[in-house]
């Protein structure tokens, strides 16, 4: 792995999300085009994509799209008999790639559904965290091999490249969702790296980011506390992470998590009525070492759910919009109106304001179970 | 016997500016000043100088001028003038050489070989004067996580909360006594807290009545080996509660107040006879281990309904970084490190120059063990001991503190310069005695002002350095140690420090 050189990797970069609210699946062409209309804000060294909704055939199953890096025969040899040993593999395949495509040096990508086969100790284990531990196995342990997405009925198609050259290069438009989120990245201190790129994902949460954290230590060393290490010294790492603690672990809901990571001024919150003022005054005293300093936007999804939220002074705005189910974020408005230029409605939330797409309850029977 | 020691100060009088107006005669309580018999002209005897500068500061027509004494041995690098002083010092009066104030000794100060980052291009600096810039700080013990929970439009917490203190900048006064500084000068401490919305604590000499009900709320009242002045009602109208372990400039050790120093005020206060000496032993004599100390913490929170968090201070020693963990499983809300460089009113030389390690290097270790044991959240640490300006705030909170203690400091905003004669109760700035001549030249109205002034210079600082940085809440540059780059540092310090060297 080629490993970034400073504290961390300093960025900034391109994000889209759009979510069908009725579990509608539609495919990545639009995500494309919207990606293509922000260009610029890339430089060509990431760009990726993340799909809920992806394999609705085996939606019970585990997906590990697992990245093996300079095609190293060993590790897709090591990473075959780890799977086998850890899970049943119901399927496994190659993910289709255009050779055409403008890439260079990709690396070998294929799929893995399976069903987690828990053994001794492992068995005190969630099955979610059984998949977290072997796919950090996978990541840390196994040279040349990197698990991108490891989620049910979701995936994630990432690398080197612009956000369109990625879509060519896995075929994006051949796939359907009901949320895609997108990412293009401008890493001014890292080299290009195929994992290097967004989205960012555990089990089904995906993480697009772009900005740079100056709370990155302070909230490093405190996510460390709960066993997670940053490895690849990235902020995007610590926001998925957070949210990771925060709503899978903690149960928060995002409305919470996001007066903890992009809290109110104190002089506001000095001002609320007695119960909000405690509210959100243990939240920060608890939560202090998670507040996320500095200028970020993130969008995060998991099934069912996508939300979009800026840092708590708004130095990297978000945009959001609307028509009929669908919901839109972008890093710019010109990106969605270049795809649905007729929007109900257009807006730009405040700092530590999240907006969040939901499905609604029957789109909810539909998708997830 | 006649005394072999040469002066340490001369006192140059300007004849052409002195008009024998008296001044220095009332100023100098060190008798360096005499009118001669008929008083028709003052007598300078400056072997009794001791540099303290209040004659200069207050003469009239600035004429004086006190400067180290010239004089010199023959220069030897190894044999200096203050060794060769020492020991003559004990050859004459076979004791313990006293010292007041920490340590002047050269050791490496770590703080000044700490550099701040910046702001450029990829991340905004934040402009503190245009943009909130927070500083607000909680001590105290916080759960591991929040359990909410929502119920229509109602959101309840769940989670059982423990008491935390509030405070509007990370600086807090550091425990000096009652008994060892003068009433005014607590006052004007108490006065300061109360007025920048920070936290005093109070030493081991109580706190008198008087000021339990007004500056209760704001003091942080200590329990140390003498148990001077603990009662219920102390414990109860306090903020917060310390156990003094120990002390960075005479680690190991006791204290002792001369019985001179005992007033009929400070004998209520401390509860013992007027005039007798108080004597604080080394240990706590009913602290010999850990669970010794665990004991006492949940008999303070048990005399204290659970209210009050309880703070445990200890020297900077070598194993700093395992007793603070131990002390923290022991039930203490807050941790203080004090520091080597950390003052004191009196303490043997020998102590105070020799024993204890920085507290840049022990405010490292102990966040890094904390950390590791996962349970940096259970308790806050107050760095003390040296802090002496802005920029040390910064690092040792970025190294890892969540707010530091100031104690000299505080006192030389009060008029303090640094003379190290505290242990002789003649401060000639009112601040370090319980002569009512001289207590009484420092006014505590003003001593708190210029306190509070102090507070606010050094917080605009710290707003400036947080904007420069990208950083508008002090909690996110807590344990931030990638704003930190060490420069004249070998690899085993910036390793304890865990910070990159400067260019890495
Ligand atoms: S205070 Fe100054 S002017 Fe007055 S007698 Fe002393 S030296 Fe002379
Ligand atoms: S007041 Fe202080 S500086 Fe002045 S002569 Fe006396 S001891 Fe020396």
């Amino acid at each position: 792995m080629i490993k970034p050189r400073d504290d961390k990797d300093f960025q900034a970069c391109g994000l889209f999300g759009v979510m069908d609210r009725s579990g509608e699946r539609f495919n990545g062409k639009m995500v494309v085009e919207a990606m293509k209309n922000m260009h610029v804000r890339g430089n060509g060294l990431g760009g990726g994509f993340a799909v809920y909704g992806l394999y609705p055939e085996y939606k019970d199953y585990y997906c590990l799209h697992v990245m093996i890096q300079d095609w190293n025969e060993d590790a897709k040899r090591e990473v075959d008999k780890f799977l086998d040993a850890n899970f049943d593999i119901v399927h496994d395949e190659e993910i289709p790639t255009n050779e055409d495509a403008n890439v260079v040096n990709p690396p070998l990508f294929w799929r893995y559904f399976v069903y987690p086969q828990k053994k001794g100790d492992d068995k005190r284990l969630s099955d979610d965290d059984y998949v977290i531990k072997k796919v950090m196995y996978i990541n840390t342990k196994i040279k040349d091999a990197y698990v991108i997405s490891s989620g049910k009925n979701m995936g994630v198609f990432k690398g080197v490249g612009f956000p369109e050259d990625i879509a060519e290069f896995f075929m994006v438009e051949k796939y359907k969702g009901y949320i895609w989120t997108a990412h293009s990245r401008f890493p001014t201190n890292t080299p290009g790296w195929w994992g290097g790129a967004h989205p960012f994902c555990i089990l089904d949460w995906t993480v697009v980011h772009n900005g740079e954290i100056s709370s990155y230590g302070t909230n490093k060393r405190y996510l460390e506390m709960f066993g997670y290490y940053c490895t690849l010294q990235t902020d995007t790492e610590v926001m998925a992470y957070a949210f990771d603690l925060l709503m899978r672990r903690q149960k928060l809901p995002i409305e919470i998590v996001a007066k903890i990571l992009a809290p109110p001024m104190w002089d506001i919150i000095d001002h609320m009525d007695e119960k909000r003022k405690k509210l959100y005054t243990t939240l920060r005293m608890v939560y202090a070492p998670l507040l996320i300093n500095g200028p970020w936007t993130v969008i995060v999804a998991h099934h069912g759910e996508m939300f979009g939220l800026t840092d708590r002074i708004r130095l990297r705005p978000i945009t959001a919009g609307e028509k009929g189910d669908l919901l839109f974020l972008s890093s710019e408005e010109s990106a969605i109106r270049a795809v649905c230029p007729n929007l109900d409605r257009v807006w730009t939330p405040h700092g530590g304001e999240p907006v969040i797409g939901r499905l609604n309850e029957k789109a909810l029977k539909k998708v997830v179970e | 016997m006649k005394s072999h020691l040469l002066p340490d100060f001369i006192v140059e009088r300007l004849e052409d500016r002195c008009n024998r107006c008296g001044v220095c005669v009332k100023q100098c309580p060190w008798g360096v000043y005499s009118w001669n018999d008929d008083k028709t002209d003052i007598l300078i005897d400056y072997t009794k100088c001791v540099g303290c500068q209040r004659c200069v500061v207050y003469c009239p027509n600035n004429a004086l001028i006190v400067k180290p004494y010239y004089g010199s041995y023959r220069p030897n690098a190894y044999w200096t003038k203050e060794v060769i002083s020492d020991i003559k010092k004990q050859a004459e009066q076979g004791g313990v050489l006293l010292v007041g104030t920490g340590s002047d000794r050269p050791y490496k100060v770590y703080f000044d070989h700490i550099l701040l980052n910046a702001s450029q291009v990829t991340n905004p600096s934040i402009d503190p004067l245009r943009e909130p810039m927070e500083l607000r700080t909680f001590l105290g013990r916080k759960p591991d996580q929040l359990e909410i929970e929502i119920r229509d439009d109602d959101i309840e917490i769940k989670t059982e909360l423990y008491p935390n203190l509030v405070v509007e900048t990370p600086i807090l006064f550091a425990g000096m006594s009652y008994g060892a500084i003068s009433k005014n000068a607590f006052l004007a401490l108490a006065m300061a807290s109360k007025e920048f919305g920070t936290l005093f604590c109070t030493g081991e000499g109580g706190l008198p009545k008087d000021m339990r009900e007004e500056y209760g709320p704001v003091a942080i009242v200590q329990c140390a080996s003498g148990r001077f002045g603990v009662d219920p009602e102390y414990l109860n109208c306090a903020a917060a509660i310390e156990i003094k372990i120990g002390q960075g400039a005479k680690p190991g050790i006791g204290g002792h107040l001369p019985g001179e120093k005992v007033t009929a005020e400070i004998s209520a206060t401390r509860m013992i006879p007027e005039g007798t000496d108080a004597l604080s032993p080394a240990p706590h004599h009913d602290i010999y281990s850990i669970e010794d100390l665990s004991m006492l913490i949940y008999a303070l929170k048990e005399a204290t309904n659970y209210e009050k968090p309880v703070f445990v201070k200890i020297a900077a020693v070598h194993n700093v970084a395992a007793i603070a963990s131990g002390i923290v499983r022991a039930g203490a809300d807050v941790i203080v490190i004090d520091g080597f460089r950390g003052g004191t009113g009196a303490s043997p030389k020998v102590m105070r120059d020799h024993v204890g390690i920085p507290i840049e290097m022990a405010i490292a270790a102990v966040d890094q063990r904390l950390r590791e044991e996962g349970i940096r959240h259970k308790c806050s640490i107050i760095a003390s001991g040296g802090i002496r300006c802005s920029a040390d705030v910064v690092k040792a909170i970025a190294l890892g503190a969540d707010a530091v203690y100031i104690g000299t400091a505080a006192l030389i905003a009060l008029g303090c310069t640094m003379c190290q004669k505290c242990y002789t109760g003649k401060c000639a700035w009112g601040i370090c005695t319980q002569d009512p001549n001289l207590a009484k030249r420092l006014n505590p109205k003003e001593g708190a002002k210029r306190l509070v002034n102090l507070l606010r210079a050094w917080s605009l600082e710290i707003k400036d350095m947080l904007g420069g940085m990208g950083i508008n809440a002090i909690e996110s540059l807590r344990g931030n140690r990638e704003h930190l780059r060490g420069i004249g540092l070998e690899d085993w310090e910036l390793r304890v420090l865990g910070i990159k060297g400067a260019g890495e």
